[in-house]
C-alpha cells in the first residue's frame, strides 16, 4: 500500500521543486525584460545590446567579489557601473538612432554586442571568470519535508519580487513613473507638456541597464561568467516582452513568470511524458524537440489569441 | 661563356639560399573568439611555444606560423583554409577546435595535397570511413576520453548511472562512447539544449532518479554552469560526478572553484604526468604565459613537435610529399604524454588516464592522475578505415 502512495507524493514534491525552478527563471527573465520593454515601448528602440549589460553586471560583480570577497559590495559596485555604461551608450550611440528606422537600430545595437564582447575579452581575457555564491548563502534549505532548495536561488526569487514591487511603486506612485508611462503612451504630447524627454530617455535607459546588470550580477554565482553570456538569455527575454506586450511592465512580469514556468516544466516533464505515452526512440526525440520548442510554441499560441501580447501598453 | 656560367652559378646560389631561407608556412585555423576562444588560444600558445623553443624553427627548419580566427563557423574556416592554401601557399594546416568545423574543412583540403594535423577535433567520420593519408590527428578520437570515464565507472562497480549531454551529435557520441565500456544500469539519459545555462530542472529530476553516479558531457561554459549548480544543490556530497577532461581543463577549473573538487575525468594528458618532456613543457609554458597549460595546449605543442619531426626528415622540402607523409606517420618525436604512435587510421594509439580535480597549495585548481585506464588504446573506428 505504502508504495502506491509513495509515487504520487514523490512526484508532487518534484513538481513543487520544478515550480520553484520555474519561478526563479521567471524572476531572472523579469529583471531582463523590464528594462528591455521600457526602452522598446518608450523610445521605440530595438536594443539588441541589452544582454551586454547583463554580461557587464556579471563581469564587474565577479571582479569585485574576487578582489574583496564580499557579495554585497560586488552588487553595490556592479549596479551603478552598468547603469553608467547604459547611460553612456544612450548618450553616445542610441541618441543618434531615435529618428532612424528599426533596421538601423538593429544593426547598430547588434554591432554593440560585438563591441562589448570583444571589450570584455580585452579587459578580462578569454577565460571565463569565477564567481561563487557567498558562504552564507551556499546551503540548501529544506522548504517542505523532502524539498531541498539552494538558498541562493531563494534569494534570487526574493530579489526579483522586490524589484517588481519597487517598479510597481515607481510607476504608480511617483512623478517620474507617471512621466515614463506618459512617454510610453504619447511622447510628442509629453514633450509638448514641457518635460525634458531627452533626460527622461537617458534615465529610463540607465534604469533598464541597471536591472539587466542586477540580473547578471545575481546570475554570476550560478552561471559561467564569460563573453557572450548575455545573448543566451536575450532570446528568452524577447519572447517574454512579445508575450507580455511591448512597453508594459506588468506584461513583462506576467510574461516572464509564464515563460519561466513553461520552459522549466517543459524541460522537466515533456520528455518523460512522451516516454510514458509512446515507448520508442522516436518519441524520445519528439519529446526533446518539443521541450526545447515549448516556449516558442507557447508564444505563437498567445500571439494567435492576442496579437499585441497579454498587456499591451496603451498608445502603441 | 664564362660570364654566362658565372651568372648561372650566381642564380643557382641565389635559388639555393632562397630555398633554404624561405620558411615553411603553416596555417593555423582556430577558434579565438566566441565563448570557446580560450581553447584556440591554448592550442595556439602551445604550438607557438614549440616554435619559440626552436627560435623560429620546428625540427631546425624555419617556419612561418599564420593564425586566423574561425569564429567557430565552418564556412569562415573554409574561407581561411582557401586563403592559406591559395594565397599563402601553405601546405600544412592545423588548429581547428570543433568537430563540425573540422568535418567542413579537412576532407576538402586533404584532397588538394595539403596536410592537415588535427590538434583537437577527432570526429568519427575522419577516423573511420573518411580517413585520409594526408590527415593526422595528434590529439584523440572524440570518443576516447568518454570511453576512459566509462571504463573507470564500470571498474568501480557503479550500477545506476545518470547520463547527461547536450542534444547535438557530439553529445550523442559522448554518451555512446561512455556506454562502449560501461555495462551497468542506466538511471536516466537526458539531453539538454545546446548552450543551455540553467540546469535547475534537470538537477531536480536527477535527484529524484537517485543514481549512484552521474556522467556528463557539457563542453565549455555549459559545464561550468552545471558543475556549480550541481554543487549548490548539494549533490556533489552524495553522488559522484564523472566526465571527460573537456569540462575540467586547467583554465575552466579556475572558473568552477571548489565545486569541481574531487570530480573524476578521463584524459590522455595531465600536467602532473611525470615524464621529463612533460615536466619541461609545463614549466616552460608557465614561464612564458603565466598559467598552467591545459590539455589543449599540450595538443598544440605536440602538433608542432610532430610537424617539426617530419620537416626535419625532409630537410624542409615540402615537395617531397611522400617522404613527408611517411615521416609524419612515423611520429618520431617525444610526446609530452609519453607513449605515442599512429594507428592505421592516423589517429593516436596511446594511454588514457583518469584524473581527479584537486586544489594546489597556492589556491589554484588542477588535475592529478588517479590511474591509467587504457594502455595503447585504439579508437573504435580504426577498423572502418581502409588505409593500411
Amino acid at each position: 500500500m505504502s508504495s502506491v502512495h509513495f509515487v504520487p507524493v514523490f512526484l508532487m514534491l518534484l513538481f513543487v521543486e520544478q515550480l520553484l525552478n520555474g519561478l526563479q527563471l521567471g524572476v531572472m527573465l523579469f529583471l531582463m525584460s523590464a528594462g528591455l520593454t521600457l526602452v522598446f515601448g518608450i523610445m521605440q528602440v530595438v536594443n539588441l545590446a541589452h544582454g551586454s549589460f547583463y554580461m557587464i553586471g556579471a563581469y564587474v560583480a565577479a571582479t569585485v567579489m574576487l578582489k574583496s570577497g564580499s557579495f554585497v559590495l560586488a552588487l553595490a559596485v556592479a549596479l551603478p557601473v552598468t547603469a553608467a555604461v547604459g547611460m553612456l551608450v544612450e548618450l553616445t550611440v542610441l541618441r543618434r538612432l531615435y529618428e532612424r528606422d528599426h533596421l538601423d537600430q538593429v544593426l547598430a545595437t547588434f554591432g554593440l554586442i560585438f563591441f562589448f564582447n570583444e571589450l570584455t575579452r580585452m579587459i578580462w581575457g578569454r577565460q571565463p571568470l569565477f564567481m561563487d555564491v557567498p558562504p552564507w548563502l551556499s546551503r540548501t534549505v529544506e522548504l517542505l519535508p523532502g524539498i531541498y532548495y539552494p538558498s541562493y536561488r531563494l534569494l534570487i526569487i526574493a530579489v526579483g519580487i522586490l524589484v517588481a514591487l519597487f517598479l510597481y511603486l515607481l510607476f504608480s506612485r511617483t512623478r517620474l513613473g507617471l512621466q515614463i508611462r506618459a512617454g510610453a503612451t504619447n511622447r510628442e504630447m509629453v514633450a509638448a507638456m514641457g518635460i525634458n524627454i531627452r533626460v527622461l530617455y537617458t534615465l529610463v535607459f540607465g534604469l533598464g541597464a541597471l536591472l539587466a546588470g542586477l540580473a547578471g550580477a545575481m546570475a554570476g554565482p550560478i552561471l559561467a561568467v564569460e563573453a557572450g553570456m548575455g545573448e543566451s538569455i536575450l532570446i528568452l527575454t524577447f519572447v517574454v516582452i512579445v508575450i507580455g506586450g511591448i512597453g508594459s511592465i506588468r506584461g513583462a512580469f506576467v510574461g516572464a513568470l509564464v515563460v519561466g514556468m513553461v520552459d522549466t516544466l517543459g524541460r522537466a516533464f515533456l520528455p518523460q511524458i512522451f516516454r510514458l505515452l509512446f515507448d520508442s526512440a522516436a518519441a524520445d526525440r519528439l519529446g526533446l524537440a518539443l521541450a526545447s520548442m515549448a516556449v516558442y510554441v507557447f508564444m505563437a499560441l498567445i500571439l494567435a489569441w492576442k496579437p499585441r501580447g497579454l498587456f499591451p501598453a496603451p498608445g502603441n | 661563356m664564362k660570364k654566362v656560367l658565372l651568372m648561372a652559378l650566381l642564380a643557382l646560389c641565389y635559388s639555393v639560399t632562397a630555398v633554404a631561407q624561405e620558411p615553411v608556412r603553416i596555417g593555423m585555423i582556430t577558434t579565438l573568439s566566441t565563448k570557446a576562444g580560450y581553447l584556440g588560444e591554448d592550442i595556439r600558445d602551445g604550438f607557438q611555444l614549440a616554435v619559440d623553443e626552436g627560435k623560429g624553427t620546428l625540427g631546425g627548419i624555419a617556419v612561418d606560423l599564420l593564425v586566423d580566427d574561425d569564429n567557430r563557423k565552418p564556412e569562415k574556416a573554409r574561407q581561411i583554409a582557401e586563403r592559406f592554401i591559395k594565397r599563402d601557399k601553405a601546405q600544412i594546416l592545423t588548429g581547428i577546435v570543433f568537430s563540425n568545423v573540422a568535418t567542413a574543412v579537412v576532407p576538402k583540403v586533404v584532397r588538394e595535397d595539403v596536410f592537415y594535423i588535427s590538434p583537437n577535433a577527432g570526429p568519427s567520420m575522419l577516423a573511420g570511413k573518411g580517413c585520409d593519408p594526408n590527415y593526422f590527428n595528434v590529439a584523440w578520437q572524440n570518443d576516447n576520453l568518454h570511453e576512459a570515464a566509462g571504463k573507470y565507472v564500470n571498474d568501480k562497480g557503479f550500477n545506476k548511472v545518470y547520463l547527461l549531454a547536450p542534444n547535438y551529435p557530439g553529445g550523442k557520441d559522448a554518451v555512446s562512447g561512455f556506454k562502449r565500456f560501461y555495462k551497468g544500469g542506466i538511471a536516466g539519459e537526458v539531453y539538454t539544449n545546446l548552450g543551455q545555462s540553467d540546469y535547475a530542472a534537470e538537477l531536480a529530476s536527477l535527484r529524484a532518479a537517485a543514481p549512484d553516479a552521474v556522467f556528463f558531457f557539457l563542453p565549455g561554459g555549459m559545464g561550468i554552469n552545471f558543475i556549480k549548480q550541481y554543487a549548490q544543490a548539494g549533490l556533489n556530497k552524495t553522488i559522484p560526478l564523472f566526465g571527460p577532461a573537456f569540462s575540467f581543463d586547467e583554465r575552466l577549473l579556475q572558473a568552477v572553484g571548489d565545486a569541481g573538487l574531487g570530480v573524476i575525468n578521463g584524459s590522455q594528458w595531465s600536467p602532473d604526468l611525470d615524464t621529463p618532456k612533460n615536466r619541461a613543457f609545463v614549466e616552460a609554458f608557465r614561464a612564458t604565459y603565466g598559467r598552467t597549460p591545459t590539455l589543449y595546449a599540450s595538443q598544440g605543442y605536440d602538433a608542432a613537435q610532430l610537424i617539426g619531426s617530419a620537416l626535419k626528415k625532409v630537410g624542409g622540402d615540402m615537395n617531397r610529399q611522400d617522404d613527408f607523409r611517411a615521416a609524419l606517420k612515423a611520429a618520431d618525436f617525444t610526446s609530452v604524454r609519453g607513449n605515442f604512435r599512429f594507428g592505421k587510421n592516423n589517429h593516436p594509439i596511446q594511454d588514457i588516464y583518469v584524473r581527479e580535480v584537486v586544489k594546489t597549495a597556492d589556491g589554484k585548481y588542477t588535475n592529478r592522475i588517479v590511474e591509467k585506464t587504457f594502455v595503447d588504446h585504439v579508437d573504435a573506428y580504426a577498423s572502418e578505415c581502409s588505409m593500411k
